[in-house]
């Protein structure tokens, strides 16, 4: 008995030996897409290089940017990506591919949003039937993305509305939450397909170009933070713009369906 | 045979919460045998007792020993003291403090042992021991580090008539062979059998003292008088 | 209900088909949170036997503050290491952010008061059972302290397990500084979050099984290795 636990603390401390790594924050969405299992280790194998992935919320993924505690980020928010990098963290701003927001909702379908002209009419009805809406309320892509929709709907979702329950959560939370309320939610499409627990759930509107979500890449400025692996991380967007990653980004479905498309203009 | 002798009480007080529980004592005690204090309970037999051992602090006075060496006297406890630990390490621990050499604690442990009778118990946890074998093993505990002075406070109050006498015999040898013995007891018999001297104290004061034949045979105060009958006196 | 049955399901189906991925952050876990208890407990031990042992000015600040620091969100503690150790922090430079040290140093912070409330309590206990005879065989604070260690040891394992089955539960502190990175800090508590996020409830509760059969099977070992079910009383 005290052979084998010493055989078994032996092993708890084992170390593993460490390659050419790199750091990379990437969002909740992006991490649930399932993507990064077929990106990661096609990296691995071109360039020999281990990408180590943290996967964060967008505000916490320009945050780890802004310390230098990461070596890039690749993130979903036009505007927080561009001030970004206006405020020196970032070299520049490098768009990748896009996928689509979905809006889920109940089956029953009470606000009926499956019929709507566009993004803005599906959440013009929700509020109109004031059914329950889950929002993410953390800031992240997804969750500004939301709220530039409500804004073009003219509803002010800062004033009290019953129906609004903002959760603060990641994506993966808000939808159970919604399954748990039985509540409208805006999604991201990777997610929701991933997502286990459709429970009474269903894609209810979907399509408009208004819900397309860009992805971008930015390389963590080296001025600011020395230590960054800028060269890694230059590599690696050289491999995220070219046509092996594009073929493998393109070709990725679940269940058949065809999540992101390929956007990035090469140099 | 000790330097440390004679250990001088004077004036000593000792007050709690603004109330004398000892004192004023002036007490020499000398080198040679065994001295039994008695009184009604709440007299200061314990107090006693602990100022002289040094673990009790006192309000005014000194008490002050010829040569003091504090791992030459030692204490027993109303209730004896057990450790949570074998019987052989609970013998063990006062020589472990004092660094003494691993060959030579084991001797003594073995010596003990034999002594008080618990040669089978050595390794059972001495929290499993009887109220007269615990008290038994912390005597011992208490005498291994060959002290020239024993403080006993009532070590046989809580224990029957056959651990008693072990416990006498067993004091009864330690004296023979030169350990002063100064012990508490409310047990009269028990003072008469093994008293040379007699600190008889009432409320706090030494009210009489003496050979304990002469005090035992023709008491001065009407006090110890009627303690000895067996009276109630405050 | 039918979903706990599916939890119980994967997580045999885990633990029988030798998940390689399952048994890399289980040793992670068990790598992470064994190293935190033992500083912890290397800091917490003595540090409660002390607060047992020592009468001091502040001393019950300092109790109250342990006491207090028991129930610290590890997201705080998960925070403020963060800020230390990131790169722009003051102690960016180690570069240990995101790794399995990082946890270790967040998981040291949130246990160390709880072992020592936990120690300080039946330290306290023992202490008040010893005092007279540590004091009567004029005992240095050093030894004291060794003294409580030693025979309260038993209760101390208790307080370590204590501290191990908060860290090895913990996710908070350990999602913010190791960053959940697959195969470098991913541990179990950060897969179950990870796997409740994606809605694969029948795997994040099979993983949690695993965590909670990984706590039992530490329990056990360690009470075999210290023997103290074996000893009977103490």
């Amino acid at each position: 008995m005290i052979r084998l636990l010493w055989a078994v603390i032996a092993l708890v401390w084992a170390q593993i030996a460490a390659a050419d790594t790199m750091r990379l924050a990437v969002t909740t969405s992006f991490e649930n897409s399932g993507l990064a299992d077929v990106l990661v280790p096609a990296i691995k194998e071109d360039l020999d290089l281990d990408v180590q992935l943290l996967v964060v919320g967008t505000g916490q993924a320009l945050r780890l940017g802004q310390s230098g505690d990461v070596d890039a980020i690749l993130v979903h928010s036009k505007t927080a990506e561009i001030d970004f990098v206006t405020q020196g963290h970032g070299s520049h701003r490098r768009e990748i591919m896009y996928n689509d927001f979905v809006v889920i909702g109940p089956v029953a379908d009470a606000a009926s949003i499956s019929g709507a002209s566009g993004a803005e009419d599906a959440f013009a009805r929700i509020a109109v039937a004031q059914v329950p809406f889950v929002s993410r309320g953390d800031n992240s892509g997804t969750h500004k993305a939301e709220l530039a929709i409500w804004q073009r709907a003219g509803i002010d979702t800062n004033a009290t509305l019953e129906w609004y329950q903002s959760v603060g959560a990641g994506m993966g939370a808000a939808l159970n939450t919604a399954a748990g309320l039985n509540a409208y939610v805006l999604s991201d499409r990777a997610s929701w397909l991933n997502f286990g627990n459709k429970d009474g759930l269903a894609l209810l509107y979907s399509g408009d170009p208004a819900l397309f979500n860009q992805y971008a890449f930015i390389a963590v400025n080296p001025s600011k933070n020395a230590h960054v692996r800028n060269d890694l991380a230059i590599l690696l967007e050289t491999w995220l713009t070219s046509t092996r990653a594009a073929d493998l980004i393109n070709a990725y479905t679940i269940n058949d369906e065809t999540l992101f498309v390929f956007n990035a203009t090469p140099q | 045979m000790s330097a440390q002798f004679p250990l001088t009480l004077n004036n000593v007080l000792v007050r709690r919460q603004g109330k004398t529980v000892l004192g004023p004592v002036d007490h020499v005690l000398n080198a040679k045998g065994a001295t039994i204090i008695i009184g009604p309970n709440g007299s200061g037999k314990t107090t006693l007792l602990r100022v002289m051992h040094g673990i009790e602090r006192t309000t005014g006075g000194q008490v002050t020993w010829a040569q003091d060496d504090p791992a030459k006297h030692a204490f027993v406890f109303q209730t004896p003291i057990v450790m949570r630990r074998s019987v052989a390490k609970n013998l063990a621990y006062p020589l472990e403090l004092l660094r003494v050499s691993k060959d030579e604690i084991a001797a003594s442990v073995d010596h003990w042992l034999a002594r008080i009778g618990l040669e089978r118990s050595r390794n059972s946890p001495a929290t499993r021991l009887s109220g007269g074998e615990r008290q038994k093993l912390a005597i011992a505990r208490a005498l291994i580090r060959q002290p020239d002075v024993l403080f006993l406070d009532e070590p046989c109050a809580s224990l029957d008539g056959h651990a008693t006498r072990e416990i006498e015999h067993l004091l009864k040898e330690v004296a023979s062979a030169g350990t002063r013995l100064v012990m508490a007891t409310h047990d009269m018999g028990q003072a008469r059998r093994l008293a040379n001297d007699l600190v008889f104290l009432l409320d706090g004061k030494i009210h009489e003292t003496g050979s304990a034949d002469a005090l035992f045979a023709a008491p001065a105060t009407a006090e110890l008088a009627a303690f000895l009958r067996g009276d109630i006196v405050t | 209900m039918i979903e706990i049955l599916d939890g119980l399901k994967e997580a045999f189906r885990l633990v029988l088909g030798f998940d390689e991925e399952l048994l890399e952050i289980s040793l992670r876990s068990l790598r992470v949170t064994l190293s935190a208890l033992l500083i912890a407990s290397v800091i917490a031990i003595p540090l409660g036997t002390y607060l047992a042992v020592q009468r001091f000015r502040y001393r019950r600040i300092v109790i109250s503050m342990i006491n207090a620091l028991m129930g610290l969100p590890p997201v705080v503690v998960g925070l403020v290491v963060y800020i230390m150790l990131s790169r722009s922090g003051p102690f960016g430079v180690l570069n240990l952010l995101f790794t399995p040290t990082a946890m270790i140093i967040a998981q040291v912070i949130i246990i160390t008061p709880v072992i020592a409330s936990i120690a300080h309590q039946s330290m306290r206990e023992l202490w008040a059972e010893y005092h007279d005879l540590l004091i009567s065989l004029n005992t240095t604070k050093r030894q004291r302290i060794l003294t409580l260690i030693y025979d309260g040891r038993r209760n101390l394992l208790t307080a370590a397990l204590a501290g191990f089955g908060r860290a090895i539960g913990e996710v908070g502190a350990i999602m913010i500084v190791g960053g959940n990175i697959d195969h470098v800090t991913r541990v179990l508590t950060t897969a179950i979050a990870l796997e409740t996020g994606k809605g694969d409830f029948a795997l994040a509760l099979g993983l949690g099984f695993v965590l909670i059969g990984l706590a039992i099977f530490v329990n056990i070992a360690i009470h075999t290795l210290s023997r103290t079910e074996r000893e009977g009383l103490w």
